[in-house]
């Protein structure tokens, strides 16, 4: 052999031999081989191929952990809490993490290699966010300005949800609106119903979606549905119920009482349903609410009329919703009961029945209501 | 080639304290400066360049031995040296991932940046003008390793002092650290002829 070519064949040789050295310890040390990752105590098992970061692999498993800067470790907005050991926090979780945090492991999801098997906790409804894609199946006027929509999951798909939450539904572009739009809606339907959801949507002069589902959506057509999302739910502490609503604000309480009739909670509490509206044209549901107070003797429900017409021929309760819930709350049997408070309606109305409520002693943390208007 | 007859123990404790590799030789400066202001990275440096040391010089012997000697390549020697170094530290990064995520933790960023540490290479080196045997290297690799780590060691703790004593302005950071090397390194040096480790 030419001498010239030893040292090259030397050094190439070397290098080739710890190059391969190193990939060969790559492929025994890294690889982590199939681990289990078990969500909420069992609620879901799944396994997956170890040595990715949480996040993305928790994605790929169509579980959405909120992130805003997608997995670079920036926003700190992906945590999550880690109830098996995994070893210490990393120094890139540690300036986004609470003490308490740190004590409860609480770690981001974007920086932690998976390892090992891990159990975790999530909020539930974290678990079940996903991008449902829906075709309408019927829409109708529930009053000269609110539409109800029903839809059909597409695809075999089920959505599990509780009573009270929302979703965001999502408007493609139309007209002279460039990009999708997203809007919360509260879901009226029972969450019994896993493969249909309905909304109410009133109608918001120059809103994006509003007027999307009133001039331009048309039954047989496609929507995506994202969720669900929300806190906003039934406490089941047996307590009686004041829920206050106005227009679109019925969904939510549609969900809820539908809910309630199912499982029989609706005969083991008093409810209380305050619903407000200008005129006797903004009313709807009355007859299946009046049916539902003569049928269960816990419940009960009190339309009120802000500025009911000549005819209407209205009889029952007049004046701002926040004045009726005043009156109700100062009399017997609720004047002298622990009761939890139950909201939907306009950021205004929230506010002004908080300040109703709060002069009747009930606690802030017993008023119950997702903001979103 | 004969291997210089000194006894392990004697090596053990000559590259440990009389031919301490940073304060004798002064190797792998850059690092011991600037990371010796604090005792808990320094503690997790130190570990790390043991544990470098006493695997890079026992595989660098072997190359050494096996093939740079017999192809009569022993002018690559720096190159090859220092790929193996950059390999091996490759490697025992993923592996202490994997093993022991708290020892991973604890040396962190220090055990890529040994594959620039000039003590590493040294050793490597004076292990071939020293014509050490196989057990010698893996020894005198060893010894050094825990000389720069107590060095390491005991500079940090000396700073940490010096942070609270009144240090003149234009001495003070790397200015009053490199008169107290320079005195720790005498008082090293004060032991040199102890041991025959040159």
């Amino acid at each position: 052999m030419p001498s010239f070519l030893v040292a090259p064949l030397a050094i190439s040789g070397i290098s080739a031999g710890l190059a391969a050295l190193i990939s060969i310890t790559d492929k025994i040390v890294n690889n982590y081989g199939e681990l289990t990752i078990n969500i909420n105590d069992g609620k879901r098992e799944m396994n997956v191929t170890g040595g990715g970061n949480m996040l993305t692999t928790l994605a790929e498993e169509q579980i959405f952990i909120p992130s805003a800067c997608g997995g670079r470790g920036s926003c700190g907005e992906c945590k999550v809490k880690v109830t098996s050991d995994i070893g210490p926090h990393l120094p890139t979780e540690i300036p986004y993490m609470s003490r308490q945090e740190i004590e409860d492991n609480v770690r981001l999801s974007c920086q932690v290699k998976l390892k090992t098997d891990v159990d975790l906790e999530i909020p539930d409804y974290l678990f079940n966010i996903q991008r449902y894609s829906a075709t309408v199946e019927r829409i109708s006027d529930l009053t000269h300005d609110i539409k109800e929509i029903y839809l059909r999951l597409n695809d075999d798909q089920k959505i599990e949800f509780s009573a009270g939450q929302y979703a965001q539904i999502e408007a493609p572009p139309y007209g002279k609106v460039k990009e999708p739009t997203q809007r919360a809606y509260s879901m009226s339907s029972s969450p019994s119903d896993k493969k249909h959801l309905e909304f109410m949507i009133r109608l918001v002069p120059g809103g994006i979606l509003t007027t999307y589902v009133h001039e331009h959506l048309k039954e047989g057509d496609r929507l995506d549905v994202i969720g669900p999302f929300g806190e906003f739910m039934v406490r089941h502490t047996g307590a009686p119920m004041i829920c206050v609503a106005g227009g679109s604000g019925m969904a939510p309480f549609k969900s809820i009482f539908n809910n309630m009739i199912e499982t029989g909670e609706i005969d083991e509490r008093d409810v209380w349903y305050f619903f407000g509206a200008r005129t006797a044209k903004d009313l709807f549901y009355v007859d299946w609410l009046n049916k539902l107070q003569e049928q269960h003797e816990r419940f009960h429900f009190i339309p009120a009329l802000s500025e009911p017409q000549p005819d209407d021929n209205w009889d029952g309760e007049t004046g701002l919703i926040t004045d009726v819930l005043d009156k109700y709350l100062k009399q017997e049997p609720l004047a002298s009961v622990h009761k939890e408070g139950y909201l939907c309606g306009s950021p205004g109305m929230l506010d002004a029945c908080m300040d109703v409520m709060g002069t009747h002693e009930m606690k802030d943390e017993h008023i119950y209501f997702d903001k979103f208007a | 080639m004969n291997a210089p007859d000194i006894g392990l123990w004697t090596l053990l404790f000559g590259s440990i304290f009389t031919s301490n590799i940073l304060l004798a030789n002064f190797l792998g400066m850059c690092s011991f400066i600037s990371i010796s202001k604090d005792m808990k990275s320094s503690n997790g440096l130190g570990m790390a360049v043991t544990v470098v040391l006493t695997i890079t010089a026992s595989i660098n012997w072997v190359i050494l031995r096996f093939v740079l000697m017999p192809l009569d390549l022993l002018y690559l020697r720096f190159i090859i040296f220092i790929i193996v170094i950059a390999a091996i530290v490759q490697m025992l990064e993923m592996i202490i991932d994997r093993l022991s995520q708290s020892l991973y933790m604890n040396l962190g960023i220090f055990l890529p940046l040994i594959t620039v540490n000039c003590a590493i290479l040294g050793v490597s080196l004076f292990v071939e003008i020293r014509e050490y045997s196989f057990i010698q290297t893996v020894i005198y690799g060893f010894g050094s390793g825990l000389g720069w780590w107590l060095a390491i060691m005991a500079l940090a703790a000396m700073r940490k002092k010096i942070e609270k004593a009144p240090v003149p302005p234009a001495l003070q950071g790397s200015g009053i650290t490199m008169i107290t090397i320079g005195l720790m390194a005498m008082a090293f040096i004060g032991f040199g002829g102890m041991l025959p480790v040159q």
